[in-house]
């Protein structure tokens, strides 16, 4: 079993360490303005006190030109305690916080070759939303 | 989207199967549940064996039963046994010009968004309840 509460600035560190081993990508400044006043950052912490996993999202009204909605930045579980709810359980305390805001949806936005990661929001109930993401190379 | 005969049978036939694994049906059984000729139901419940999703089973009460993972098989997985891969199929007249190579490419996006669709949705994920 997994407690969920609100991240810390202590949590930061463990948080980091999981996404740059998950993600290979170091980004602290990114988990940092997490905290922010506006946002939702959530992690889930064993009995023992360690880190299991976190999801981080905001309330966004008008984004791209659609009503308020819940969206979810990100979500990463440790590895070892994957395929035990604790995913489903911090996606679900993020959408209880985000119904607590008066919204009605939740969205986000995946990788659409990371299948792993589609499975998981295509588990929790949710289906294609209504605006599809366009993108185009600068360089 | 069109999904070729045997690719619906086959998403029909493994669903309701994968419902309840403990359970064995016919092929007639589950030929008069979806309205589908016994004959081209059995042909895929072949292709579904040898993909090891389901086993036919003997005897009085004989039939097929689910035995694949329902968490782990994925709506891609049925769909690719029935389905040319993309990129598989031959050529077709015209796409070696640019208006050909143009829509080509629409047409791969079109693929890899449904292709991304199938891929995550899990057997599991289809037979819940929906909210």
């Amino acid at each position: 079993m997994v407690s969920i509460r609100s991240a810390q600035a202590s949590d930061l560190a463990a948080v980091s360490a999981l996404d740059l081993r998950l993600t290979g990508s170091n980004k602290p400044d990114y988990w940092q303005a997490m905290l922010g006043p506006d946002r939702h950052f959530l992690v889930a912490e064993t009995e023992k006190g360690s880190l299991a996993g976190f999801i981080a999202g905001e309330v966004r009204a008008f984004e791209f030109g659609q009503p308020a909605a819940g969206w979810v930045f990100a979500i990463q579980i440790e590895p070892r305690l994957r395929l035990k709810g604790v995913g489903t359980t911090l996606f679900e305390a993020l959408v209880a916080r985000f119904k607590a805001e008066g919204v009605t949806r939740v969205r986000t936005l995946v990788d659409r070759k990371d299948h792993l990661i589609l499975s998981f929001f295509r588990a929790q109930g949710m289906v294609a939303g209504p605006s599809l993401q366009l993108d185009m190379d600068l360089s | 989207m069109k999904l070729q005969t045997g690719t619906r049978l086959g998403l029909y036939a493994v669903l309701e199967l994968a419902r309840a694994p403990e359970r064995t049906l016919s092929a007639a059984e589950l030929a008069e549940r979806f309205g589908v000729s016994t004959h081209h139901l059995a042909k895929v419940l072949r292709t579904l064996g040898t993909a090891g999703l389901v086993e036919a089973e003997r005897g009085a009460a004989g039939g097929y039963r689910f035995i694949g993972n329902r968490r782990r098989t994925t709506l891609m997985d049925i769909v690719a046994l029935f389905e040319p891969a993309p990129g598989s199929r031959p050529k077709e007249p015209g796409e070696d010009t640019d208006i050909g190579g143009a829509l080509q490419r629409v047409l791969l996006e079109i693929d890899e968004i449904a292709e991304a669709t199938l891929r995550s949705i899990s057997l599991e994920t289809m037979l819940k309840p929906r909210r």
